[in-house]
């Protein structure tokens, strides 16, 4: 068996791993569908009438201009959520067990990573079929249905890099769980869940540079408006922008982790 | 020898004293828990203040919309983020006695011979002590960024409001810590919570609500409560705004409160 093929089971194997606890741990589970679903139900609900504010984008219903906030912060969650899970792992010593296997390093946090994605995935797919299920169109047709579940779930993979990165620094799921309110914090302050010209300073200008928002217009588009090119080329780039920067702190961190012990 | 003989001859406390002591012992414990974690209650002030400036941020256009009671969102939200802050702090309060569980101290506390009604007011007074803490912090933040002064009518009944929720919490969080006796129950009694909160005119006035959410806010007694401690802060404080708000909270009390009773009678030792 090749090295490449080796390293892909291995990769299957961890991140097959990562689905599963997930799914048997309700503490883990939670945050990337419950809470997400509740907020979506309670803005959808609460908010729903800013769709009359003048400047509002043209939108069938505030539910389907909601959609894209609620896979974000599902994602952002899902990528909180695997870091925590890794850091659990660095805790109970799973990872010292897997770094002394033969099998590439990389693969490991690949692992965590594949399995972020799926749940990613998941948050996509659940999101959609809410909005289905409850009204929501979707503008650009199943090529815009695929193209807002890929764009997700290469941000869950992008975003759990940081996370696993956190995890292996510092080795404490107490610490990666306490990035939880950073979480809010870059949801708010992005076009996740109104529109950014619609917002109020300091929110407004910083939701304009924030990457979160290039990313969530590029899930958003499709699904209100149809396909375009120049929003889905920004999200790309805003989402390559944090793969890379996910890789750079992994590769450091794993190096400092392999260091210390 | 004769120490020991006078101790047992010494009459007893009044049961009511007695009771009363055990529950400021409890309430204690809880509060030395908070100084000596300081960490611990950064969470539960953190993220109501998160969700303030926020929600206040996003969707702060929304006072444009006509039919919305005040200019200001920030006066509009502040009671929603005061009451979250209690809601978290109530279900911290369930989260820390399924850790209590696993550790083994409540075994020891019902060994004990305090009643268990005494036991489960402890717990849940300190949550309704230790919500003040976000609310008052949150609420800072809000007069700093520009929301109105409630009166002081006004703030005694949404500090009311504040601690009787963190209370209504609390005997959630019980409830469901000794049932699942596990901190795995814990985003089940954030969740709750959270949901209780949210159902209610929480973002817009009732009749800038969707139809569906129209429904549930009014059937939802927290509405009743939201309502009185919001009035203040968009307008007058009136009785008839605020009795309806202390009947849904003596009737929550009352109903979570014998759950979580029940629990406690049913957990064995």
């Amino acid at each position: 068996m090749s090295d490449l093929a080796a390293s892909a089971r291995v990769v299957r194997a961890l991140g097959g791993r990562s689905i599963r606890q997930t799914f048997r741990r309700p503490q883990l589970l939670a945050p990337i569908v419950v809470f997400p679903t509740l907020l979506l139900a309670v803005q959808t609900g609460g908010a729903g009438a800013s769709v009359e504010l003048p400047g509002f984008p043209p939108v069938q219903s505030f539910l389907q201009f909601m959609l894209a906030g609620a896979m974000m912060q599902s994602m952002m969650l899902a990528g909180n959520s695997g870091g925590i899970a890794f850091a659990v792992d660095i805790e109970m010593g799973f990872t010292d067990r897997l770094f002394a296997a033969p099998i590439p390093r990389f693969a490991i946090v690949l692992g965590r990573l594949a399995g972020t994605a799926a749940l990613g995935l998941f948050a996509s797919v659940w999101f959609l079929a809410i909005g289905l299920i409850f009204g929501a169109e979707i503008e650009g047709g199943v090529p815009g249905a695929l193209l807002a579940m890929a764009l997700v779930t290469a941000s869950a993979l992008a975003v759990g890099g940081i996370g696993a990165a956190i995890a292996l620094r510092t080795g404490s799921a107490s610490v990666v769980q306490g990035l939880f309110p950073l979480v809010l914090v870059v949801l708010f302050l992005s076009s996740a869940f109104f529109p950014q010209e619609l917002m109020i300073e300091p929110a407004k200008t910083i939701a304009e540079y924030n990457p979160l928002s290039f990313i969530v217009e590029g899930v958003r588009e499709p699904i209100i408006s149809g396909i375009d090119a120049t929003v889905t080329m920004e999200a790309v780039a805003a989402i390559a922008g944090i793969v890379v920067l996910g890789l750079v702190l992994s590769a450091r961190a794993l190096q400092h982790r392999l260091r210390v012990g | 020898m004769e120490v020991a003989a006078k101790a047992i001859e010494a009459p007893a406390s009044p049961a009511w004293r007695t009771n009363l002591a055990t529950i400021a012992a409890l309430m204690a414990r809880a509060k030395n828990e908070l100084v000596r974690v300081p960490g611990a209650a950064i969470p539960g002030v953190l993220a109501p203040t998160i969700f303030f400036l926020g929600l206040n941020g996003v969707f702060g256009a929304l006072t444009q919309l006509q039919g919305f009671e005040t200019g200001s969102y920030e006066s509009f939200i502040i009671p929603v983020s005061m009451l979250q802050g209690a809601g978290f702090t109530g279900a911290a309060a369930g989260v820390n006695l399924a850790r209590d569980y696993e550790g083994g101290w409540v075994d020891r506390l019902l060994v004990s011979p305090a009643p268990r009604w005494v036991l489960l007011a402890g717990n849940v007074l300190a949550a309704s002590a230790r919500s003040l803490i976000p609310a008052t912090f949150v609420l800072a933040i809000a007069f700093v960024i520009g929301a109105e002064w409630p009166g002081l009518d006004g703030l005694a009944v949404c500090y009311l409001m504040v601690a009787a929720t963190a209370a209504v919490a609390a005997c959630w969080g019980s409830m469901l810590a000794l049932r699942y006796k596990s901190q795995s129950a814990a985003p089940l009694m954030q969740a709750g919570t959270m949901a209780l909160i949210l159902l209610t005119p929480a973002y817009a006035p009732l009749a800038l609500l969707q139809p569906w959410l129209e429904k549930v806010a009014n059937v939802n007694p927290l509405t009743q409560v939201l309502e009185a401690a919001r009035q203040g802060f968009v307008g007058s404080v009136t009785w008839a705004d605020t009795w309806p708000g202390i009947v849904a909270m003596a009737g929550l009390l009352a109903v979570l409160g014998s759950l979580a009773l029940r629990e406690m009678r049913r957990t064995n030792v």
